[in-house]
């Protein structure tokens, strides 16, 4: 299973600003009632997309047609807080994110994005924040994430930007989904299991 | 020469690793995989793409929780796309040789409910399930964590996950817990102390004198909500009270004495390092609720609503935000807050225990004219024992409707939901907008108590007052 080497994104942004932003904001949990993950990518955000009374379209970046091209997302801290819900992550490549760019993320939500190939990049707070104003002035301007060098450029302005090593190191070699790695070791898999009382017995 | 001392969770993770991958991650044995109908469908799906068999079936445990009606047992389900999935799991189940404890057996509940009841949760293991709260197992002394599905898949693919090393904070809570101050209290506050994102790349490890006098379910009620602070596991040191509360159980282990001597060898050694330590007086924790969109903006009860230019800058924007979808007024006491819907159950407060304290103060007493009020028991045994205990007959003649077991409307993907803007005083673990089912709903966390209490009011109040708690040995 070789998979694509993922030492960069690039394409335009979308600001969608603010601390906490849970799985249930991501992707609300009655859109959760399926058996597979298609179709997720329009649920995306939803109720914070459209109103709740008559689902008409809410005033917001996600349908404001300037951003309607945009491939990376940009946020505050604690990004994806919540549930461990694929389906958040999931949703978001659907919908056609390939990178997110916040101040930091949730444990398991980082994870969960990594093992699709998504980049999630860590960047100061006054960064995301002058990178989503030049954003929101100019909504075509590139960005371009190099996840081999830790940095984000936007408008030819480089920002530091960070992932922890084994991720990075995942998304570089294109070993980012483990499962041929882990499958790749069953014989010392069983020797371990062996060991263990509640296993073996 | 003595080995350096550790903590329960280097030697349960050093007894797993497998070994070490290329990105420099560990390869983990998960010794106990659990697994419910929301997020396991996908990932047998991968397996039948990649034409892969469960490794060890004998390793993994299913319910359903997330999608079952609390008030219809007959299928098919009157929501079809429930229906579809509760007939998926079962049939992975079947061509998987997979336990499932389906609702037809008596067993069915919340999955962090059930792998205590039927002692398939133990000390020293490692326990993952496509679930966030699977941080509850910790209370066992068990590392368990929650997990995505493509995990969810590596687990039945190969019985291991690709993981970094945790590092590992201990948080002593000392001292005497005030009469009616309980363990949601506990964790309400140290999430406020310490953050909702306090926790990130740490495993929480519950200790001190409250944690000493606390039964199992009380921690299970603290573990359960370390990833509301940020820390994708918790967990406490087994003890007699672990040992007592497994004694018995369906899967405890037949050879007892030894299985207690390899749990009592696993404990962090006394004077082992931890990477971070947080101390935390008992005395100084008062019943804790919700304010806010998240489950780290609390105050005690008798506080006012923050003001948000009172906060830290950082946390001025969610507390605008929060303060918008809760319609609440900076400045003004929570207290006296109307409620509309009170919602006693899920994985963080649906056990017997949880129960029986809340039907001990309710018996007697009317839920306000004006409150919807439903009670959830988190498993069929809970249910099951709480209607021999006539537990139920108090809570119906209260006014509050006993429902079937299920996660019901913490997450509100059955029919369980708030309509509109409605207000739940409610014992679960999450209060993010539009979690209880309806977009502009609002929950506000609270122990099971002081759920009681608001929903015999109306209003959020200080249960300790209505019910005279800590008044008469004065």
């Amino acid at each position: 299973m070789a998979l694509e080497k993922i030492t960069e994104v690039s394409g335009t942004g979308i600001p969608v600003m603010g601390d906490d932003i849970d799985t249930d904001r991501i992707i609300p949990a009655r859109f959760m009632k399926c058996v597979t993950f298609d179709g997720l990518g329009e649920y995306a955000f939803f109720d914070v997309r459209f109103n709740e009374s008559d689902g008409s379209p809410k005033n917001h970046n996600l349908n404001d047609e300037r951003f309607s091209e945009a491939s990376i997302l940009i946020s505050g801290a604690n990004f994806g807080c919540g549930s461990s819900r694929e389906h958040a992550p999931q949703s978001l490549y659907r919908y056609g994110f390939r990178g997110i760019l916040a101040e930091s993320f949730a444990e398991i939500f980082f994870g969960n994005s990594i093992t699709l190939g998504m980049p999630c990049m860590t960047l100061s707070r006054k960064d995301l924040n002058e990178i989503a104003a030049k954003v929101s002035e100019d909504p075509s301007a590139a960005i371009h994430i190099d996840v081999l060098n830790r940095k984000v450029s936007v408008g030819g302005i480089d920002y530091a930007a960070d992932i922890p090593e084994s991720a990075r190191e995942g998304l570089i070699e294109g070993r980012w989904d483990p499962i041929a790695e882990l499958l790749e070791t069953s014989a010392s898999v069983d020797k371990v299991a062996g060991t263990l009382d509640y296993v073996s017995s | 020469m003595q080995d350096k001392p550790k903590s329960l969770f280097e030697k349960v993770w050093e007894a797993h690793e497998v070994g070490k991958l290329s990105d420099g991650r560990s390869q983990l044995f998960i010794g106990t995989h659990l697994i419910h109908e929301v997020t396991s469908p996908q990932a047998f799906g991968m397996l039948r793409d990649l034409d892969l068999p469960v490794r060890y079936p004998q390793r993994t445990f299913a319910t359903v929780d997330h999608i079952v009606p609390t008030d219809e047992t007959n299928e098919p389900y009157s929501d079809s796309l429930a229906d579809a999935m509760i007939k998926e799991l079962r049939k992975n189940c079947e061509e998987n040789n997979v336990t499932f404890f389906d609702v037809t057996s008596g067993k069915q509940g919340i999955v962090h409910i059930i792998g205590p009841e039927q002692g398939i949760t133990q000390p020293g293991m490692t326990i993952a399930c496509g679930d966030s709260h699977t941080s509850t197992h910790g209370a066992f002394g068990a590392i368990a964590f929650g997990i995505g599905t493509s995990q969810v898949r590596d687990v039945l693919a190969t019985q291991t996950l690709a993981l970094s090393k945790l590092k590992v904070r201990r948080i002593n809570v000392d001292g005497e817990l005030a009469p009616g101050v309980y363990a949601k209290d506990v964790i309400l506050h140290i999430i406020r102390t310490l953050g909702v994102n306090g926790g990130i790349g740490y495993a929480y490890e519950y200790g001190g004198e409250v944690f000493d006098n606390f039964t199992l379910e009380e921690r299970m009620t603290v573990c359960n909500m370390s990833i509301e602070g940020g820390a994708r596991c918790g967990y406490v040191n087994p003890d007699e009270t672990t040992y007592e509360y497994l004694r018995g159980r369906n899967y405890a282990p037949k050879d007892w004495d030894t299985a207690v001597e390899r749990w009592k060898s696993l404990c962090s050694d006394p004077d082992c390092e931890y990477d971070d330590v947080v101390n935390i007086r008992a005395e100084d924790i008062l019943p804790t609720v919700t304010w806010g969109i998240t489950p780290g903006q609390a105050i005690f009860i008798d506080q006012s609503i923050p003001r948000p230019e009172d906060l830290p800058e950082k946390d001025r924007g969610t507390a605008e935000e929060a303060l918008e979808h809760m319609s609440l007024e900076p400045g003004k006491p929570i207290a006296g807050t109307k409620i509309d819907v009170a919602f006693l159950g899920s994985c963080t407060n649906g056990r017997l225990s949880d129960l029986q304290e809340a039907a001990r103060y309710l018996k007697g007493r009317k839920v306000a004219d004006h409150v919807k009020a439903i009670v959830v028991p988190g498993s069929q045994v809970v249910a099951k024992i709480a209607e021999e205990q006539g537990l139920d007959k108090i809570f119906t003649e209260a006014g509050f409707e006993w429902r079937g077991a299920g996660c019901s409307m913490c997450l509100a993907m059955n029919p369980d939901k708030l309509i509109g803007n409605q207000l739940c005083a409610s014992s679960s673990n999450r209060n993010f907008k539009g979690r209880q089912g309806s977009i502009s709903g609002r929950t506000v966390l609270m122990s099971p108590l002081m759920v009681i209490a608001a929903a015999v009011t109306g209003e959020i109040c200080d249960a300790r007052e209505l019910f005279e708690i800590g008044r008469s040995a004065a």
